[in-house]
C-alpha cells in the first residue's frame, strides 16, 4: 500500500502548512484581542493578499481525508460533530468579518463590530481546531457506536486533555502570528512591544505544552507514555526547544526571514513529533484499539488516482504560491529599519 | 422536527446559499477582466473604475463563497456519514482536482486584487482571467461529483459492497457533461441578469453616469448569450434525465401514467391521490417529443414506481415550471434586445427597456435555485440513485435541528450584511462621481 503512505504524507504536509500559514492568520486575530485597533491596519495589510490561499490547505486536507481515508472522515464528522461544527461556524464568521472589514466602502462604526467578530471567532476557531485534533490521538473516542449520547458525542472532546491541546494551539497560533507580524511593522516601538509579546507566548507555550502531558496522565490516557516511548518524537521535541534561544537571538538582530523560517521549522518539528507517535494510526480509540491508515484507506486504485491528482496539483500550486508570496512578501524586511 | 427532515433542510439551505456565491465567483471575474481589457484599449478611466469596483465585489463574494464551501465539505460528513464512507473513494476524484482549481483561484485573486501596480498590465489582466477560468473549472468538478449521485458509475454494487471501483469512470459519468454545461451557462445567465438589473435600477433612479451604462452593457453581453443557451442545454439535460432517471422526469412533468404520445403538461396542480393534474395546459405529444425526439414515443410515468420510490411530485413539478418559465422569459428578453439592436434603438436611454431589466434582476437566481431543486429533490428518495437511500445515509447523531437553526441564523445575518455592503459600494461610487 505504498500509495496510502504517500497520500498520508501529503495530508501531513497540508496540515503542517495549514498550521503555519492558517495559524498565522488565526493568530493575528488573537493578537488583536490584546493590541486592539493599533494592530488592526498592519494585520489587515499583511494578511489580505494571502489569507485566502492560506486557508486552502484545510480544504486540501479534508478532501484527502474523505477521498483517501473515508473511515477516518466519518469518525471525525460523527463523534466530533459538535466541535467541528463550532470550528466551522467560527471560520465562516471570521472569514466574512475579515473581508467585510477590509472591503467595506466606508470605514465607520461598523468596523468595530467586524473587528470584534474577527478577533473572537479567530480564538474560538483555533481552540476548537485543537480540541478536534486532540481527539484523534488522545484515545478518547469509543470504538463502538452503541453507547449513550455523552460517551459518543461529548466526552471524546470535552475533557481536560482536549481542552489543554486547544489552549496550546491558541498560544501556538498567536506565537506564529507574532513572529510573522514582526516583519510587517513600520515602527521600532511596535517591534519592541511585539517581541516582548513573543517571549511571553514562549513561556505560555512551554507551560501549556506540559499541561498536555499532565492532563493526559490525569485523564488516564496513553499520550504521555506513548510520547516518551518514541525516541524520534523526543528528538523532535528537544530540537524544537533548542531552537528557542536562536529565535530570541534572531528577534534581537531583526533578521526577519531567518526568524520566520526557524519558527516554521519549530512548528514542523512539533507536528512531526505528533505524526511519529501516530504512525501508522489515524485514530486511537478509548479501548486502546486503532484505526490505521491501512484500515481506513480507500481501495488501491482510488489512492493511486488521488496521489496522481495531488502530484499534478502540487506542480501547479507550489510555483504559483511562490509567485504570490514573492510578489507580496519579499519586501517585508525593508519595513524594519 | 424529524432528524432526516432537519438534515435535508440544512443541506439544502447550505447548498442553495453557496451556489449563489459560487455562480458569482464563476461569472464576475470575466466581467471584471472584460472591463479591464476595455480600459487597456481605450484608456477610459470609467473602465478602470469599473474593473476595480467589480473586483471588490468579487473579493467579498469570493470570501463568503469560500467559507461557506469549507463548511460544505465538512457538512457532507456531518450530515451524511454513511454516504461519504462509501461514496468518498468513488466520487472523490473531482473534489481533489477541485482543490487545485480553488488554490489557483485564490492565488490569482490575491494577485489581481493587490497587484494593480506591482505587475505589468497584461499580466494583471491574465491573473483576472485565471480567476474566472479556475472558478469555472471548480464549478464543473463539483457538478461532476453531483452528477455521479444522479448517475452512479465506476463501481459494481454487489451484496451491499462497492467493488471494482474506477474513480475516473465515476467522474465521467453519463450525466456530468450535460449538467456541467447547463450549470456553467446558468452561472453567467443568473449573474449577468442580476448585475445588469442592479445597474439598470441605478440608471432609473437618476444616476445617469457612464459608469452604470458601461457596466450594464458588459453584463448584458454575457447574460443574453447565456440566456439563449439555457433552453438548448436544458433540453439536452431533460433528454438525459428521461434516459437515466425516468422517475425524476415523470415528477418534473407530473406525468402519472405511462403512455405513448404523452402530452406536455404546462402549469397545473398535481393531485397525487387521484393521479392527475388539475388546471393544466396540455400540448399533445409534447412530452414524448421533448424527452425522446418522437411524438409517439412511450414515456414512463410515475405508475411504474412504487410509492416509496417516487420523488415528491408537486415540489419537483413546480420547481421545473419555474425554471423553464423564467428561462423562457430570459430568452424573450434576449430576442427583444437583438431585435431592437437591429432596429438601431437607443436602448441604454430607454426607460421601458431599463424597467424590464430592473424587474428581471432576480429571475436568473430564482431559476437557478429552482433548477437545483429539480435535480436534488427529483432524485429522492435516493442519495445515490438506485443504490443508497437518503434516510440510510443520515448521521446517527441526534439533535440536527439545533445545527440547522444555528446555520440558518448565521446565513441570514451574513446575507443581510452582504446586501448592505453592496449598497454601500454603490453609494460610494455615486459619491465619487458627484464630487467630480
Ligand atoms: C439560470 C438558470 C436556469 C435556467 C434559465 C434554466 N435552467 Fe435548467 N437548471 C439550472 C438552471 C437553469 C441549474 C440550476 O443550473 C440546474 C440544476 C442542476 C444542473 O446541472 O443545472 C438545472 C437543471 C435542469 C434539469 C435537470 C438536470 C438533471 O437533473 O440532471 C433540466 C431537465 C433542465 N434544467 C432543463 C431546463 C430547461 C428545459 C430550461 C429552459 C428554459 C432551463 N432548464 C432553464
Ligand atoms: C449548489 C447547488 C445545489 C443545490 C442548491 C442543492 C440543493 C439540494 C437540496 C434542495 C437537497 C435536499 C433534497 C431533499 O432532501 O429533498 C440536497 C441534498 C443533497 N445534495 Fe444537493 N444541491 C446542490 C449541489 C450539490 C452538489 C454539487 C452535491 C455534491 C457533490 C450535492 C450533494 C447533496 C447531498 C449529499 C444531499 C443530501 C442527500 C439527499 O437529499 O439526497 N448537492 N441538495
Ligand atoms: C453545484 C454546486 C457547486 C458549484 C457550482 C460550486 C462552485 C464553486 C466555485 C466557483 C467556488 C469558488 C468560490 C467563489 O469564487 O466564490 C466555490 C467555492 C468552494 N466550494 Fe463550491 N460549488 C458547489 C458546491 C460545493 C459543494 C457541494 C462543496 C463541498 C463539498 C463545495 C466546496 C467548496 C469549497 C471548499 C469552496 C472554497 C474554495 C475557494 O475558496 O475557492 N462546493 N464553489
Amino acid at each position: 500500500m505504498i500509495y496510502a503512505e504517500l497520500v498520508m504524507i501529503v495530508l501531513g504536509i497540508s496540515l503542517v502548512l495549514y498550521m503555519i500559514l492558517g495559524g498565522a492568520d488565526f493568530g493575528a486575530g488573537i493578537i488583536e484581542i490584546f493590541t486592539g485597533d493599533k494592530g488592526n491596519s498592519t494585520i489587515s495589510k499583511a494578511m489580505a493578499p494571502v489569507w485566502e490561499a492560506n486557508h486552502m490547505w484545510l480544504i486540501i486536507a479534508i478532501v484527502i481525508l474523505f477521498n483517501g481515508f473515508p473511515k477516518a472522515y466519518v469518525i471525525l464528522s460523527t463523534n466530533l460533530h459538535i466541535p467541528v461544527l463550532i470550528f466551522l461556524i467560527a471560520i465562516v464568521l471570521r472569514g466574512a468579518a475579515f473581508t467585510f472589514r477590509h472591503y467595506d466602502a466606508y470605514h465607520d462604526d461598523s468596523q468595530v463590530i467586524y473587528s470584534k467578530i474577527f478577533r473572537y471567532s479567530s480564538l474560538v476557531a483555533v481552540f476548537f481546531l485543537g480540541i478536534t485534533i486532540s481527539a484523534f490521538f488522545g484515545g478518547t473516542i469509543p470504538s463502538t457506536s452503541s453507547a449513550n449520547f455523552t460517551d459518543l458525542y461529548i466526552s471524546p472532546w470535552f475533557n481536560l486533555f482536549s481542552l489543554s491541546v486547544g489552549v496550546f494551539l491558541v498560544i501556538l497560533a498567536a506565537y506564529i502570528a507574532a513572529i510573522f507580524l514582526l516583519g510587517e511593522l513600520e515602527t521600532d516601538g511596535g517591534y519592541h512591544l511585539l517581541s516582548k509579546f513573543c517571549k511571553r507566548l514562549f513561556l505560555l507555550s512551554v507551560i501549556f505544552g506540559t499541561a498536555i502531558f499532565i492532563s493526559s496522565y490525569l485523564e488516564g490516557l496513553s499520550f504521555h507514555t506513548t510520547f516518551i516511548s518514541h525516541r524520534l518524537s523526543i528528538l523532535t521535541g528537544v530540537l524544537a526547544t533548542i531552537l528557542i534561544p536562536i529565535v530570541f537571538k534572531m528577534i534581537r538582530q531583526k533578521r526577519i526571514w531567518n526568524l520566520r523560517i526557524i519558527v516554521g521549522l519549530q512548528i514542523t518539528l512539533i507536528m512531526t513529533g505528533w505524526f511519529i507517535i501516530q504512525w501508522p494510526n489515524l485514530v486511537v480509540f478509548s479501548d486502546g484499539s486503532f484505526l490505521s491508515i491501512y484500515d481506513a484507506a480507500s481501495p488501491r486504485i482510488t489512492m493511486k488516482v488521488l496521489f496522481i491528482a495531488l502530484a499534478i496539483g502540487v506542480v501547479i500550486i507550489f510555483p504559483s504560491l511562490y509567485y504570490l508570496f514573492k510578489l507580496f512578501k519579499s519586501d517585508s524586511n525593508l519595513n524594519v529599519n | 422536527m424529524e432528524e432526516l427532515l432537519a438534515a435535508r433542510l440544512q443541506m439544502a439551505i447550505s447548498l442553495g446559499w453557496h451556489i449563489i456565491f459560487a455562480c458569482i465567483g464563476m461569472a464576475m471575474p470575466f466581467f471584471m477582466a472584460f472591463a479591464e481589457w476595455k480600459w487597456m484599449k481605450t484608456k477610459d478611466q470609467v473602465f478602470l473604475d469599473l474593473a476595480k469596483s467589480w473586483s471588490k465585489g468579487v473579493a467579498i463574494f469570493f470570501a463568503v463563497g469560500a467559507v461557506s464551501g469549507t463548511l460544505l465539505s465538512f457538512e457532507l460528513g456531518l450530515l451524511w456519514p454513511k454516504f461519504m464512507e462509501h461514496a468518498g473513494p468513488i466520487f472523490g476524484m473531482p473534489f481533489s482536482m477541485e482543490g487545485t482549481a480553488f488554490f489557483v483561484e485564490a492565488i490569482a485573486l490575491g494577485v489581481f486584487l493587490y497587484g494593480w501596480d506591482r505587475i505589468a498590465p497584461i499580466a494583471h489582466w491574465i491573473s483576472g482571467l485565471i480567476v474566472g477560468i479556475s472558478g469555472v473549472m471548480s464549478g464543473i468538478f463539483v457538478v461532476a461529483a453531483n452528477a455521479w449521485m444522479n448517475s452512479p458509475a465506476g463501481f459494481d454494487f454487489v451484496n451491499g459492497e462497492y467493488i471494482n471501483i474506477d474513480p475516473i469512470a465515476a467522474m465521467f459519468n453519463e450525466a456530468w457533461f450535460t449538467q456541467a454545461l447547463h450549470m456553467t451557462f446558468a452561472a453567467f445567465a443568473s449573474t449577468g441578469f442580476a448585475v445588469a438589473g442592479v445597474h439598470a435600477i441605478m440608471l432609473l433612479r437618476g444616476h445617469k453616469i457612464k459608469f452604470h451604462k458601461e457596466a450594464l452593457k458588459i453584463a448584458l453581453i454575457f447574460s443574453l448569450i447565456a440566456a439563449f443557451a439555457m433552453p438548448i442545454t436544458g433540453d439536452l439535460a431533460a433528454k438525459d434525465v428521461a434516459k437515466r432517471q425516468p422517475a425524476k422526469l415523470a415528477a418534473m412533468e407530473a406525468h402519472y401514467h405511462t403512455t405513448k404520445n404523452a402530452p406536455l403538461i404546462i402549469g397545473g396542480i398535481p393531485d397525487d391521490v387521484n393521479q392527475k393534474v388539475d388546471y393544466a395546459i396540455e400540448i399533445p405529444g409534447g412530452l414524448s417529443f421533448l424527452a425522446h425526439g418522437d411524438f409517439n414515443a412511450e414515456v414512463i410515468g410515475l405508475d411504474q414506481f412504487s410509492e416509496e420510490e417516487r420523488p415528491p411530485v408537486a415540489v419537483v413539478h413546480f420547481a421545473f415550471q419555474i425554471m423553464v418559465g423564467l428561462g423562457t422569459i430570459m430568452m424573450l428578453i434576449s430576442i427583444l434586445y437583438f431585435y431592437m439592436m437591429w432596429r438601431k434603438w437607443d436602448l441604454i436611454n430607454n426607460k421601458w427597456w431599463l424597467r424590464i431589466l430592473a424587474i428581471a434582476t432576480p429571475i436568473g437566481f430564482i431559476a437557478l435555485e429552482a433548477g437545483w431543486t429539480v435535480t436534488e429533490v427529483g432524485r429522492q428518495p435516493w442519495i445515490i440513485y438506485g443504490v443508497m437511500k437518503t434516510k440510510d445515509a443520515l448521521t446517527p447523531m441526534p439533535g440536527i435541528q439545533y445545527s440547522l437553526f444555528t446555520i440558518v441564523t448565521v446565513y441570514l445575518m451574513l446575507t443581510l450584511t452582504v446586501v448592505w455592503l453592496m449598497f454601500r459600494q454603490i453609494k460610494s461610487i455615486h459619491q465619487k462621481y458627484n464630487e467630480e
